[in-house]
């Protein structure tokens, strides 16, 4: 069964339509870069799996299920921005992730909270954007998910940071799970990546694993998606 | 172990063809054992499916050999390893020859230029350079 599936699945907001007609499924255990411009649809459709949105038209299911209580214990997210209650310190926040989330591995945070240098014991409101970003993405691979959802997990953190977050992605690495990124910085992941979906105007473009688009075109999926999204 | 990757060959084989190089020229021994794909992926900072297809394809070579309980191993078998580090080394010559015959050299001429070039090493090589 697929880990994350869309069948027809579209989205509108008032006039404008964010997503339209996206059908793709996700098998357990791959690495998926979810690539396009800006507005293009990448945060919409990942709301979408996250149950924070509803569809206009179309279905998703995530492991069989329509997103709900069920789904979230099936999925660990990212947001696009930081929503970590400001006056809380981080070593409160994985005292509230161990009650929210049973796949929360409380040993592994703290572990990665040392490995990056982040004092359990500061405030989200003293932290700067950067390690705000940090701790919010331990919070997430900390959890054994079956599919995690990272949307920019690297676009605020220094170069060293997002080789420590994706060497993180590759050490979680589990056959029965799978993760999706969202970037823009695809040079970065690529890498990392199985497949990729290039979507724009709420389309899905193209839907095609790495090593076949540099066997086909002879180029790298950034150089590529560089010339299909040329402006 | 240093891995560099360039964008236009398809990951997997670029991982093939270090790996490979890695055999030949005696970092990973006859026999030696290899780390786990998980570990070797993150050494490189690859995805473990890509490492993964990557020794698929060097264990269809006859380069490494998987052993069910025990894990992934260099060959044993010399000649294969001699004969990949051959067919390497004939690649390398046929694109320099190519390279060479470019710049418009003969290929007498490319001889007595490679010659010289050894010796000069040599020579440098004897003033402690």
């Amino acid at each position: 069964m697929a880990t994350w599936e869309c069948k027809s699945l579209c989205k509108r907001y008032g006039k404008v339509q964010a997503l339209d007609n996206v059908s793709f499924s996700i098998e357990p255990g791959r690495v998926v870069g979810l690539l396009g411009p800006n507005g293009s649809g990448k945060t919409t459709l990942i709301k979408l799996a996250n149950g924070l949105l509803t569809p206009t038209g179309g279905e998703l299911l995530i492991n069989g299920q329509k997103p709900g209580k069920a789904t979230r214990a099936l999925v660990s997210y990212l947001p696009d921005r930081p929503c970590l209650p400001e006056w809380m310190s981080a070593e409160k926040l994985l005292n509230m992730f161990s009650d929210f989330y049973a796949d929360f591995q409380q040993d592994k945070a703290r572990e990665m909270l040392e490995k990056l240098g982040i004092d359990p014991k500061q405030k989200i409101k003293q932290m700067s954007k950067g390690t705000r970003e940090k701790v919010q993405l331990i919070l997430v691979m900390s959890r054994k998910a079956e599919l995690y959802l990272l949307d920019e997990p690297i676009g605020g953190v220094d170069p060293a940071t997002r080789d420590y977050i994706l060497e993180t992605i590759i050490r979680n690495y589990n056959p029965s799970a799978s993760v999706v990124i969202s970037t823009h910085l695809i040079a970065d992941v690529e890498q990392v990546l199985d497949d990729v979906i290039f979507i724009n105007h709420g389309q899905i473009v193209l839907k095609s694993s790495v090593d076949d688009i540099r066997e086909q075109q002879g180029k790298s999926v950034d150089a590529y998606f560089r010339e299909v999204f040329r402006c | 172990m240093e891995w560099t990757f360039s964008a236009d060959l398809p990951i997997y084989s670029q991982l093939v063809a270090q790996i490979k190089l890695a055999i030949v020229s005696g970092v990973y021994l006859p026999g030696e054992r290899l780390a786990p794909v998980r570990e070797l992926a993150m050494d490189a900072g690859v995805n473990p499916n890509t490492m993964q297809r990557a020794l698929q394809e060097l264990e269809r070579e006859g380069m490494v050999y998987t052993q069910r309980t025990s894990g992934r191993f260099v060959t044993e078998d010399t000649k294969v390893i001699e004969s990949a580090k051959k067919l390497l080394a004939e690649r390398e010559i046929k694109s320099f020859l190519a390279q060479m015959t470019r710049l418009g050299y003969p290929k007498e001429e490319i001889v007595s230029l490679l010659k010289a070039s050894i010796e000069e090493e040599k020579n440098n090589g004897d003033m402690g350079m």
